[in-house]
């Protein structure tokens, strides 16, 4: 039997008394699985995430973690768990190792055990030859490891990752699902991590929340909830300008026919086979097909699917992004 | 795996690392260690040894002809006396004594350089204290503020620490600028004792508790740098001037009197100067650290709990 690691109950987070950032939401983590919070930015992970390591106190409803109440147990939680926040939170003054060390006292582990496991730390993340180097002489990607390190001195047994890849370039989010992948096989961890990266998500978790305004819209193993959208994506631009939706729906094997702009988006089993049939269907009834496409779902897909945008969408350029941060940040204070 | 009973999240380690921390990045960052040696060796070489008080009153300053000769006509008794004449030098001299005793009167000692440098202690305390305070806006920025309160460090530990550094620090400036007064020309009293330090320390960390604490609680909840700035710049001037750090309160207008008497900087300038200046006057000493404890106890218990309250929202 698989333990149950966090279950969340109800949890809502209310700020100013009208922004509703997290919505009476229920999820469980199993022990030793990557789970992950997919959605747009100011969706609520951030504030989850906050909730469950007892930063933020929810307005309503609890989670459990490890069986500890996130709200009456609060220090017993915190004990346990390692969090490696979205901001690069390491002092910038001081050395990776001194920040290690820092955080180690906090956590009141023996110095003697601290120190051995600060080096091995450091060796795990590749940063055993700059450990005596300020923070602020590193890279993004070093900044970032080193914050996995920090959030590892207490060896938790839940371990919380905030956009672990946020702003950093592709080869290096590439070593970095590498670190955490490495996390989970050598320390048997549960984590539980936070994106908005569809491929971060397909590639790392093993079982996904896809969250929308504060609320959990599906939740599910990416394969399941690529096949929960049942059958391939059929894309279709006619040339003519009229509703052909009716003419499509007819074909057999047919399941959904949305029309964005006059670019027919068909949900259908056996892509291969229907596909043509779509097509002759249409001619005969005068449609010529300008452009045609077939996809298996993707979890870009699964995310239309489920809240009816793609996440393509709610990507803001890095300005908007930050200043909606600022924005977020002043909200929760 | 590990036991989560393994650790002992103690508040005196918590608190011990986190002051460890702040120290470490002030003593690692020389320009910024010159600077807070400078300023004060600015302020005292130029303002205290500008401001010469004592020279107003001295022979030199009178300029008198080592001759005076007096017409008859403006003495009046004995009456019909002759031309008189009388010694420069020696009414010069008068006048000089005279001087002292108007200086001893207005600032209790006649040299107004080591009166002022005292003053300066107390300016230096007073910001030291509400800067260092006010550091907390950008760990919460910088999110280490975050990273802290994830872990099992009690909420007081992160509280104390800043208010701990920012005593710390100001007493780490005084013992800078009594040395730098000192080479400069401060006149101890007799009745300083290297142990009258101790009071010295004490007094600041009074102070320097009851400052930090209420100045953390303000910044804690503001997300920028620049309110609490303003909000210093605006009130130390003010906080000095109305207060005996320059100039003595009694000969102050009486409505500013009051804002002296109940501004705790008065209260740490007189007893700084009880323990080190000035003959020490006993039951004055005891009174200053009473106000002090007072002033202490109530901002930092104020302080403490707004903190709290944010720190665990």
């Amino acid at each position: 039997m698989t333990e149950e690691v966090i279950r969340a109950e109800n949890l809502t987070k209310v700020y100013n008394r009208s922004l509703v950032a997290v919505d009476h939401i229920n999820f469980s983590v199993r022990e030793g699985e990557i789970f992950g919070f997919l959605g747009p930015n100011g969706a609520g992970k951030t504030t989850t995430i906050g909730m469950l390591t007892t930063v933020l106190k929810p307005t309503e409803g609890t989670a459990l973690v490890l069986g500890y109440d996130i709200v009456k147990q609060d220090s017993e939680v915190r004990k346990i768990i390692g969090v490696v926040p979205q901001e690069y939170t390491a002092d910038e003054d001081l050395t990776g190792y001194e920040n290690i060390m820092l955080c180690a006292d906090l956590y009141g582990i023996p110095r003697d055990v601290a120190k051995k496991r600060a080096l091995e730390l450091l060796e795990l993340v590749e940063l055993a030859d700059f450990k005596d180097k300020k923070v602020e002489t590193y890279s993004g990607g070093m900044r970032r490891r080193l914050e996995l390190a920090i959030g590892l001195i207490n060896r938790p047994k839940v371990l919380f990752l905030d956009e672990p890849t946020l702003g950093l370039d592709v080869q290096t989010r590439a070593a970095t699902w590498d670190y955490i992948r490495r996390l989970k096989k050598e320390y048997g961890m549960t984590i539980f991590m936070t994106t908005h990266y569809l491929e971060e998500a397909d590639t790392l978790c093993d079982r996904i929340a896809i969250i929308d305004h504060g609320k959990i819209v599906v939740t599910g193993s990416p394969s399941e909830l690529k096949d929960s959208i049942g059958g391939d994506i059929i894309t279709i631009a006619i040339k003519e300008n009229a509703d052909v939706t009716n003419i499509i729906k007819s074909v057999e094997n047919v399941k959904e026919v949305r029309n964005e702009n006059n670019i027919y988006r068909i949900k259908a089993k056996l892509g291969e086979v229907t596909t043509p049939l779509i097509i002759e269907a249409l001619r005969k009834n005068g449609y010529t097909v300008t452009r045609l496409s077939l996809t298996e779902p993707t979890l870009d897909e699964v995310y239309l699917e489920y809240t009816g945008r793609a996440i393509r969408d709610t990507e803001e350029s890095k300005e908007a992004f930050r200043a909606q941060r600022i924005t977020l940040r002043r909200a929760r204070a | 795996m590990s036991n989560a009973n393994e650790y002992k999240p103690s508040l005196a380690r918590g608190l011990w690392a986190l002051t460890y921390r702040e120290l470490k990045k002030w003593l690692k960052d020389p320009v910024m260690l010159a600077m807070f040696v400078l300023q004060p060796l600015i302020w005292m070489g130029l303002l205290g040894k500008s401001m010469n008080i004592g020279g107003l009153f001295s022979a030199n300053n009178l300029n008198l002809p080592s001759q005076i000769p007096i017409p008859g006509n403006v003495i009046l008794s004995p009456p019909k006396l002759p031309l008189v004449v009388l010694n420069g030098t020696a009414l010069a001299q008068m006048f000089a004594q005279m001087g002292s005793k108007v200086m001893e009167n207005t600032f209790g000692i006649t040299d107004y350089f080591s009166f002022m440098s005292v003053g300066m202690i107390s300016m230096i305390v007073t910001t030291t204290t509400m800067f260092s305070g006010m550091s907390i806006v950008w760990d919460r920025r910088l999110g280490f503020l975050d990273k802290v309160i994830s872990t099992p460090v009690s909420r007081a530990a992160i509280i104390f620490a800043k208010i701990l550094n920012a005593t710390l620090r100001a007493m780490f400036q005084a013992t800078i600028i009594l040395a730098l007064a000192y080479l400069l020309g401060l006149q101890l009293s007799p009745t300083f004792t290297l142990l009258n330090l101790l009071g010295v320390y004490a007094a600041i960390f009074l102070l320097g508790v009851g400052l930090s604490s209420i100045f953390i609680a303000f910044s804690i909840r503001s997300t920028r740098m620049e309110r609490p700035m303003q909000f210093i710049s605006l009130i130390t001037m003010p906080l000095m001037f109305a207060s005996n750090t320059f100039f003595p309160t009694k000969l102050m207008p009486d409505w500013m009197q009051v804002i002296a008497n109940v501004n705790p900087l008065t209260y740490l300038t007189d007893a700084i100067r009880q323990l080190t200046i000035l003959p020490l006057d006993f039951s004055a000493l005891i009174w200053d650290f009473t106000y002090l404890g007072f002033f202490a106890a109530v901002l930092s218990t104020i302080g403490i709990v707004l903190s709290w309250r944010y720190l665990t929202r």
